[in-house]
């Protein structure tokens, strides 16, 4: 069973609707037992890092998450739920899970004349493979739609960067935990091999 | 890079497109969740539904076409036409879309902009413009004003003005119309989506007036606009997605090749 995480975040519905239908049980839930005895665990979002943590806090969801990371639990972060297993948010000036070390910033777009939100079709550069991204078309493009972005300190935890404005990490990994900063359930067919690839997962983070 | 991106249009009444859609070798489908799904497997970036149901009354049929919808298609779909209350959005976007559209709402009341964008996030919130080019005048310094209702009423807003007050007020993107071009197949209206391009800093999808390949190309060179939207040219199957897009990969614009 995949626990999908309940906590006020949006977009909740297109993640198990994906999962619907590649025929992945899973289950959307704020239950802090249910999530911690999932075998795997999606931590998806769409919204603002203050309420999102203080919503987490209050369900203690956060401590939900840091126990299924330490207990080797395969997990997948999504968008605002890759932001706030950071350190620190700067949206909100907003104190995050820490598992990975590091912090998220907003986009500045001023200068460049660039628009925030970033939202649309962009591509992933593999710095090197995973299993997540088994199978999935080197080039492919993902739907991406945020104005904040992560900014991992130890460079060995980004495995995939994206170009706009700067070039920025899209997608992190560390051991049982993947995290995206695209929406994999909105990114067509690329996207749905990534979340078939995640419910099958071991929770390695190489391709042997 | 974002890749621009080419939107086709579904017209909706009670619950049936309101002409059939043939694909290349396929017979005519007047079902919008099975076109909706060929559309994806062709490699749509997004789908637009716009819904022309009269009666307020029949927006179930609306909200479960869209519910219908998002089990089959896992790329981002917007619906316009009917939002005409806050209520409305949330109901839309709770079976399933990624965004709305507001038109003629917004117009008679703009807080719906706000609230919108307030309680779901401005991604979600889609101004939707139809203009009509119009002599320069005093209230109308741009040359171009707002109509609503379907074109048949002029507001006395400027376009350019009200695209900036509707970014201000939280719309995430602009779904710009051209009634001058809608339905020509001459090409989109090129003066206009520059001007209100690169007056706002949100991206602007141009509608209106397709008919080839070359006009999308026109209109997405130079920023002219984000995404084009589409309808009669692979409705009737004249083109493809696929055709448009690799003729528009092979002049130079970045587009989604992959799906």
């Amino acid at each position: 069973m995949i626990a999908i995480i309940d906590y006020n975040a949006g977009n909740l519905t297109s993640v198990k609707r994906a999962m619907d239908y590649l025929g992945k049980e899973s289950v959307i839930t704020d239950d802090y037992s249910q999530i911690i005895n999932a075998e795997r665990i999606i931590f998806p979002g769409v919204g603002a890092a203050g309420r999102a943590m203080a919503d987490l806090r209050k369900r203690r969801l956060d401590r939900a998450i840091i126990e299924a990371f330490e207990n080797k639990k395969p997990i997948l972060g999504i968008c605002l739920g890759t932001q706030i297993i950071m350190e620190m948010s700067e949206e909100n000036d907003t104190e995050c899970l820490g598992i990975i070390r590091g912090r998220v910033s907003r986009f500045s777009g001023g200068s460049s004349g660039m628009k925030v939100p970033h939202m649309g079709w962009n591509s992933v550069i593999l710095k090197r493979n995973h299993p997540l991204f088994q199978g999935v078309e080197q080039g492919s493009e993902f739907y991406f739609v945020h104005s904040y972005y992560p900014v991992p300190d130890e460079p060995g935890k980004v495995l995939g960067e994206t170009d706009y404005i700067t070039r920025f990490a899209s997608f992190l990994a560390a051991g049982n935990l993947a995290a995206m900063q695209f929406h994999p359930e909105k990114s067509g067919g690329p996207g749905l091999k990534i979340l078939a690839n995640f419910s099958e997962w071991d929770g390695r983070d190489y391709v042997e | 890079m974002l890749s621009k991106r080419i939107i086709p249009c579904l017209d909706v009444r009670d619950g049936r497109l309101t002409k059939g859609v043939r694909f290349k070798g396929n017979i005519d489908i007047g079902d919008p969740v099975e076109t909706a799904a060929q559309y994806y497997r062709d490699g749509a970036d997004e789908i637009v539904f716009y819904d022309i149901t009269a009666s307020h009354e029949r927006r179930d049929i609306m909200i479960e076409t869209v519910r219908r919808v998002a089990e089959k298609i896992f790329i981002p779909f917007s619906v316009g036409g009917g939002i005409r209350t806050f209520e409305d959005m949330r109901l839309v976007l709770l079976a399933g879309a990624e965004k709305v559209s507001v038109n003629s709402a917004a117009v008679r009341d703009p807080k719906i902009i706000s609230e919108g964008a307030e309680a779901f996030g401005r991604q979600c919130i889609v101004l939707g413009m139809d203009v009509k080019k119009v002599p320069v005048s005093d209230s109308i310094p741009s040359g171009y004003e707002i109509v609503i209702d379907g074109g048949r009423q002029f507001t006395g807003l400027d376009a350019l003005e009200w695209a900036r007050r509707g970014e201000a007020l939280g719309a995430g993107e602009i779904c710009l119309n051209s009634i001058d071009a809608d339905g020509t197949k001459d090409g989109y209206e090129l003066a206009l989506n520059k001007l209100i391009s690169s007056s706002v800093n949100i991206p602007v999808i141009a509608s209106g007036g397709a008919g080839t390949p070359e006009h999308i190309l026109k209109v997405l060179q130079d920023d002219k606009a984000d995404a084009a939207l589409i309808a009669s040219m692979t409705h009737y199957g004249t083109y493809t997605i696929k055709e448009i897009k690799t003729f528009l990969h092979n002049r130079g614009i970045k587009v989604r090749m992959n799906w």
